[in-house]
C-alpha cells in the first residue's frame, strides 16, 4: 500500500512539470509569437514628437520680408493616456464647452487612441503660459510648438496663398503628411510647398505612467533632425503691389506687371482682395467661410489669372503684327474710315470720327475699328491659303504663339486658359463651310468669343516690348539664395512674328500715349507705349482695359490693367497703369491729383464720379 | 546515532543553491523594478532594494538559526506552533493594521509582519504531525475531517482578513493529503474542475464537449471494459458536460459583478483596459515586449516607468520577463520547477513520515504561490495578490518562506538519524 502511495510522487511531479511547461508555452506565445505587446509597450512609453521645421521665408525683389513664421502652441492629446481629467478645468483653460471637449476627444480617439493628435490648435502665448503650469494635472495632454504663418503686408493674398492642415485625402495620397500637418493650399504656398516645407524630424522621448517626460529614448540615437524649409525670393515689388492694391480700392479688376527682359512678375493685383493674415491659424476656417460666402465681391477669385476678358482694342496690336507677318499689310497700308466697317445686311462695326485715311501707326494711335476689321479680313481671306478654315487655323496658331488660349504656365496655381475659338467651334456654331471672315470679324477688334486673362495681356505688352519673345512669367525669381535663379523659367519663347514688324506697332503705342486715346497715361521724362481697350461686357458696363510698357528703349515694366465696369480703357485703366509705371520706375508718384482720383474712384457700386459719367458717347479706343 | 557534525552536515546543497539563486534573482529584479537615477546604489537602504538586502540577510540568519535547532523540536512542538499562529491570526483581525485592503498585519518596529505568511508554515507542521501519527488513515472519514479542519481553520480566518490570495494557498495542502492516501479521483476532480471551468468560458462549448467525448472514447480503449468502468466513465462524461454548460450560467447569474469582471478580464473578454483589466494588460505588455533576449538589465521601460502596478511585489515576474526576455523568464520557471521536483524527491527519501509530509507541504505551498502568481502575471489566472516565493519584495513573506524551507532542510539533514 505504502509503495503504491509512493508512486503518487510521479503524478505530483508530473503535475508540477505540466504547470511549468504550460507557463513556458504561454511565455513563448506572449514574448515570441505575438508582436502586439511590444507595440503596446512602445506606445506606452515612447512619445514620437514630430519636429516641425521652420517653413521657408519669402522675400520680395528688394529683399523685403513678405512671409515669415511666428511661434504658436498646439495642445496635443493621446486619448489612451487621458485619465478622468478634470474636464471642466481644462475646458476653462482653452475656452471650450465640456460637450465640445468630449466631441474632440472622441474624434482624436477615432484617429488613434495612442498617437498624439491636435486637440486645440495654435494657442496664444498667454494661454500657453497658464496651460503649461497646469498641464501635469491632465495626463494624456501635452503641448507642441508650432509656427504660424505671418504676412508682413496685407496684400498679395492670392499670390502668396495660405497654408492649412492637410486634409484626409492628402494624407491618404501622400505619406509625408500626417494629421495636423500643414500644407500650402493656394498661391505660392501651394506651388512651392515641397521647397518651403523643409523636412520633418522625429524626436523620441520616454514618458512614464504619469505622463512625465523621462528624457530621450536611448540618448536620442533614433531621433532625426528636421531640415528647415528653403527661402524663396519673389520677383514681386512689395511697394508696387501695395500701391496697385491701393489704386484698385473699390474697383473690381486686376493689375499685372512683368519685367519684360526676365518674365519676372512685379506685381499681381486682383481686386477685391483680402488680408492674407485672415487665413492664418485657428481663425482661418471662420474667415474662409466668410470670404467664400461673399458672392458680390468674390474676394477669393483671382481675377489676374482666372478672369477671361475679350481684350477689346488692345488686340489690334496683334492684328497689326500678324497682318505684317502674313504680308497682307505694311506699315504704309492706308484704309479710309467712313465711320465704320460694313459687314453686310446694313450692319456695321461703328468707328468714331477721326482723320482718314490712316497708316498702321496712326490706326493704332486712333484705334480705328475699320482699319483693323480690314486687316483681320485680309488675314482670313488671304489667297495663300486654300480656304477660310485653313487661313483661320493658321491665324489661330500664330495667336497661340503669343501665349493666348492656353495657360502660360506660371508658378501660381489655378491659372486659366482664356479662350481662342477653334475652327471646329465655328463649324459647330455656324455649320461647316458656312462661316467666312465677315462672320467672325469681331475677333479683329478683340470682341466676340475671344477671352484673354490679365496676365496674358501683360505678357502681350512684354512680348511687344521685347519685339517678339518672352519668358514665361513667374513670381519666384530665385530659390534659396538670392542669386540661384529659378531654373524652371529660363527658356525664351518666341512668337511667330519677325522682330522687324514690331517697330511700327511700338511707334503706334507711343503715339497712343502722346497723342492718341490714352493721353492720361503720359508721364514726363518716361516714354510710355500703351494701348487702350474696352472689353465688351454683356452683363453690364464695359470693362476698361489698358496695356503698356515703359520705357520705350530698354523696357523695364510691361503692364496690363483691367477695371471692370469702368467703361473706356482711357478713363480708368490707362491712368492707373501710368501711375504704376511711374511708381515702379521713379519709386514715387508726382501726379497726386490723378493718384487721388484713381484711389477714390468707386466702381464697385456702379457709381462713377460725376465728371466721368456719360461724357462721351462714341468709343474713342 | 551519530553525534552532530556541525550545522551544515548532510545539508541538501541543491535546495540551498536553488534557494539562494531565487533570492538573489529577486533582489536584483527588485533593484531593476524600482531603479531610480537618483538612488543608483543597490545598497541604498532608503530604497526597496536596500531594504530587501536587509531582509535577505535577516532571512539567512533565520535559516542558520533553524539549522541549529534540534529537528525534533519542530515535530514535537508542531501543534503548539500551529495553535500559536492560529491565535495570532485571530488577534490580528482585531488589532492588526490594514495594508492594501488586508487587515492581517502586525506592526513590529517599523516593519509590517503578516502572521498569515507564518501560519502556512505552522499549518504544514501540524498537518505533517497529524498525518504521521500512528493509526491515522486519511481514507477514514474522521481523519480526513480532522486533516481538513487543520487546513481550513486558518484558511477561514485568513479569509476573514480579506486576504483571499493567502487563503487559497492553504488548498495547496490537498496535494499532501493526496500523497497520504486521499482518493485520486477526489484529487483529480479538484484539479480538473477549475481547468474545465475556464475552458468552458473560452472554448466554444460544443467543441469542448466533442473533445471530452473523444477523450472518453479513447479512455474506453485503455481501461478494462467492464460494465462498472464503462458506466463510471459514462457518468463522469455526462457530469463534466453538464458542468461545462452550467459554468456560463453560474458566471453570469450567480457571481458578484467584480468577480465576474475579473473572470472576463482573464478570458480577454473585457476591453476595459483602464479599469479591471489594467494590471493584467500592462503585465502582459511588459513581459511580451521582452521578446527572446529581453531589453537588458535596467533597460525595461514598462516596469521602470511604473506602468505595471505592484511591480516589486506581486508583479515582480514582469520585470524579469521584460528585461531578461523569454530566456530569463523561462529559466526562472525552470528554476522553480526544479525546486519543486527536488523537494518532492527529497521528501520521498525521508524515513520519518513527519519529515516526508512536511516536505510535500513545503513543495505544495511554494508551488501554489508560484502557480497563482505567474498565472496571474501571464493572464492565465485571475488577479490574486500573492507574492512570488523568495523573489517578491517584502520581509514577512521572505522570512516565512525561508523558515518553511529550512525547517525541511533541517529535517532532511537528519534523515539518517530519525526514524
Amino acid at each position: 500500500m505504502e509503495r503504491l502511495l509512493a508512486n503518487r510522487k510521479y503524478i505530483i511531479i508530473g503535475f508540477f512539470i505540466l504547470v511549468g511547461a504550460l507557463f513556458l508555452v504561454r511565455l513563448f506565445y506572449v514574448q515570441i509569437l505575438v508582436d502586439k505587446y511590444i507595440l503596446s509597450a512602445n506606445n506606452n512609453v515612447l512619445r514620437y514628437m514630430t519636429q516641425y521645421p521652420a517653413r521657408g521665408l519669402v522675400f520680395d525683389r528688394f529683399g523685403k520680408l513678405l512671409v515669415y513664421n511666428e511661434a504658436a502652441y498646439d495642445l496635443m492629446v493621446v486619448p489612451r493616456q487621458v485619465k478622468n481629467p478634470d474636464t471642466s478645468a481644462l475646458c476653462q483653460l482653452i475656452g471650450i464647452t465640456t460637450v465640445e471637449f468630449r466631441k474632440r476627444l472622441e474624434r482624436a480617439k477615432q484617429y488613434s487612441p495612442y498617437r498624439p493628435s491636435i486637440f486645440e490648435a495654435q494657442i496664444t502665448r498667454e494661454n500657453y503660459g497658464y496651460l503649461e503650469e497646469k498641464l501635469f494635472l491632465f495626463p494624456g495632454f501635452f503641448v507642441q510648438l508650432r509656427t504660424l504663418r505671418k504676412y508682413s503686408f496685407p496684400v498679395a493674398a492670392h499670390t502668396l496663398g495660405y497654408i492649412g492642415e492637410a486634409n484626409p485625402e492628402v494624407i491618404a495620397k501622400n505619406p509625408y503628411y500626417k494629421s495636423g500637418d500643414y500644407i500650402g493650399i493656394s498661391g505660392i504656398e501651394k506651388s512651392y510647398e515641397e521647397i518651403l516645407r523643409g523636412k520633418k524630424g522625429m524626436k523620441i522621448r520616454v514618458f512614464d505612467v504619469l505622463n512625465r517626460d523621462k528624457g530621450n529614448f536611448r540618448e536620442g540615437k533614433y531621433d532625426t533632425a528636421s531640415v528647415a524649409g528653403t527661402d524663396l525670393h519673389s520677383s514681386m515689388d512689395a511697394d508696387l503691389q501695395i500701391y496697385g492694391e491701393l489704386l484698385m480700392t473699390n474697383k473690381k479688376g486686376s493689375i499685372v506687371a512683368i519685367e519684360p527682359s526676365t518674365g519676372e512678375i512685379l506685381c499681381i493685383v486682383s481686386s477685391p482682395s483680402y488680408d492674407p493674415n485672415l487665413l492664418v491659424g485657428n481663425i482661418r476656417k471662420k474667415n474662409y467661410a466668410l470670404l467664400l460666402s461673399d458672392t458680390i465681391y468674390n474676394p477669393l477669385f483671382n481675377r489676374a489669372l482666372m478672369a477671361s476678358y475679350p481684350p477689346g482694342s488692345t488686340f489690334k496690336l496683334v492684328d497689326a503684327l500678324i497682318g505684317q507677318q502674313e504680308g497682307v499689310i505694311t506699315p504704309d497700308t492706308r484704309y479710309g474710315c467712313p465711320g465704320g466697317f460694313s459687314i453686310g445686311n446694313g450692319k456695321m462695326v461703328a468707328c468714331h470720327p477721326h482723320p482718314s485715311p490712316l497708316d498702321l501707326a496712326g490706326a493704332i494711335q486712333i484705334s480705328c475699328n475699320t482699319y483693323f476689321c480690314r486687316v483681320f479680313k485680309s488675314i482670313i481671306d488671304n489667297k495663300s491659303y486654300v480656304n477660310t478654315r485653313t487661313a483661320f487655323e493658321n491665324w489661330r496658331k500664330n495667336i497661340l504663339s503669343f501665349g493666348f488660349g492656353k495657360k502660360l504656365g506660371i508658378d501660381i496655381p489655378n491659372e486659366l486658359n482664356g479662350n481662342i475659338p477653334t475652327a471646329n467651334f465655328y463649324d459647330k456654331y455656324h455649320g461647316k463651310n458656312r462661316w467666312r471672315s465677315m462672320t467672325i470679324i469681331s475677333l479683329g477688334i478683340g470682341q466676340g468669343e475671344i477671352g484673354i486673362t490679365p496676365i496674358q495681356l501683360a505678357n502681350l505688352a512684354a512680348i511687344i516690348s521685347n519685339k517678339g519673345w518672352f519668358y514665361t512669367p513667374h513670381i519666384i525669381r530665385a530659390i534659396g539664395k538670392n542669386d540661384s535663379l529659378n531654373q524652371a523659367f529660363m527658356t525664351k519663347r518666341h512668337v511667330n512674328v519677325d522682330p522687324s514688324y514690331f517697330d511700327v506697332v511700338i511707334e503706334g503705342m507711343s503715339l497712343v500715349v502722346t497723342a492718341g486715346t490714352a493721353r492720361g497715361a503720359k508721364i514726363d521724362s518716361i516714354v510710355v507705349c500703351g494701348k487702350t481697350g474696352t472689353a465688351q461686357n454683356p452683363h453690364g458696363k464695359n470693362h476698361s482695359v489698358f496695356i503698356a510698357f515703359a520705357p520705350r528703349e530698354n523696357p523695364k515694366i510691361a503692364i496690363s490693367v483691367v477695371c471692370e465696369n469702368a467703361g473706356f480703357g482711357s478713363t480708368w485703366a490707362a491712368p492707373i497703369a501710368s501711375l504704376m509705371i511711374e511708381k515702379y520706375l521713379k519709386r514715387k508718384v508726382t501726379r497726386k491729383d490723378v493718384e487721388e482720383r484713381m484711389i477714390n474712384g468707386n466702381l464697385i457700386n456702379g457709381k462713377l464720379p460725376e465728371s466721368e459719367s456719360g461724357k462721351r458717347d462714341i468709343s474713342q479706343d | 546515532m551519530r553525534a552532530e557534525k556541525g550545522i551544515f552536515h548532510k545539508i541538501d546543497w541543491v535546495l540551498v543553491g536553488l534557494y539562494l539563486a531565487l533570492v538573489i534573482t529577486g533582489w536584483l529584479n527588485i533593484y531593476a523594478a524600482v531603479y531610480d537615477e537618483s538612488h543608483r546604489s543597490i545598497f541604498d537602504f532608503s530604497q526597496k532594494y536596500g531594504k530587501q538586502l536587509f531582509f535577505i540577510l535577516a532571512a539567512l540568519i533565520l535559516a542558520l538559526g533553524i539549522l541549529i535547532i534540534d529537528p525534533k523540536f519542530f515535530s514535537q512542538f508542531s501543534y503548539f506552533i500551529y495553535g500559536f499562529f492560529v491565535l495570532a491570526l485571530v488577534v490580528v483581525i482585531f488589532s492588526g493594521r490594514e495594508i492594501s485592503g488586508s487587515k492581517g498585519w502586525f506592526a513590529i518596529g517599523g516593519f509590517g509582519v503578516q502572521p498569515a505568511e507564518f501560519a502556512k508554515m505552522a499549518t504544514v507542521l501540524a498537518l505533517a504531525k497529524f498525518l504521521s501519527s500512528l493509526d491515522v488513515d486519511i481514507r477514514k472519514g474522521k481523519d480526513l475531517l480532522t486533516a481538513s479542519a487543520i487546513i481550513f481553520i486558518p484558511a477561514l480566518i485568513v479569509l476573514l482578513q480579506h486576504d483571499t490570495g493567502s487563503a487559497i494557498v492553504f488548498f495547496a495542502l490537498i496535494i499532501v493529503l493526496y500523497r497520504a492516501g486521499l482518493s485520486g479521483y477526489v484529487f483529480l476532480a479538484l484539479i480538473a474542475l477549475p481547468v474545465l471551468g475556464v475552458l468552458a468560458l473560452v472554448v466554444p462549448k460544443i467543441i469542448l464537449a466533442g473533445a471530452l467525448l473523444t477523450l472518453t472514447l479513447l479512455l474506453l480503449l485503455f481501461i478494462k471494459r467492464r460494465l462498472k468502468n464503462i458506466l463510471t466513465l459514462g457518468a463522469v462524461f455526462l457530469v463534466t458536460v453538464g458542468f461545462i454548460f452550467s459554468v456560463d450560467y453560474s458566471v453570469n447569474h450567480i457571481l458578484e459583478k467584480h468577480q465576474r469582471d475579473r473572470i472576463h478580464v482573464l478570458l480577454g473578454q473585457d476591453i476595459d483596459l483602464k479599469g479591471t483589466g489594467y494590471n493584467v494588460n500592462q503585465s502582459l505588455i511588459a513581459i511580451g515586449s521582452g521578446k527572446f533576449f529581453g531589453k537588458g538589465f535596467l533597460q525595461g521601460t514598462q516596469t521602470k516607468y511604473n506602468f505595471v502596478p505592484e511591480q516589486s511585489t506581486d508583479f515582480i515576474f514582469c520585470t524579469i520577463g521584460e528585461e531578461q526576455g523569454f530566456l530569463g523568464a523561462g529559466l526562472m520557471v525552470a528554476l522553480y520547477t526544479l525546486l519543486f521536483i527536488r523537494l518532492v524527491l527529497a521528501a520521498e527519501r525521508q524515513r520519518s513520515k513527519f519529515a516526508r509530509f512536511y516536505g510535500y507541504g513545503v513543495a505544495s505551498i511554494l508551488f501554489f504561490h508560484f502557480t497563482i502568481n505567474i498565472g496571474m502575471t501571464l493572464g492565465l489566472l485571475p488577479v490574486i495578490g500573492i507574492p512570488l516565493p523568495f523573489v517578491s519584495y517584502g520581509g514577512s513573506s521572505l522570512w516565512a518562506f525561508t523558515i518553511l524551507l529550512f525547517i525541511f532542510i533541517r529535517q532532511d539533514s537528519f534523515r539518517y538519524q530519525l526514524v
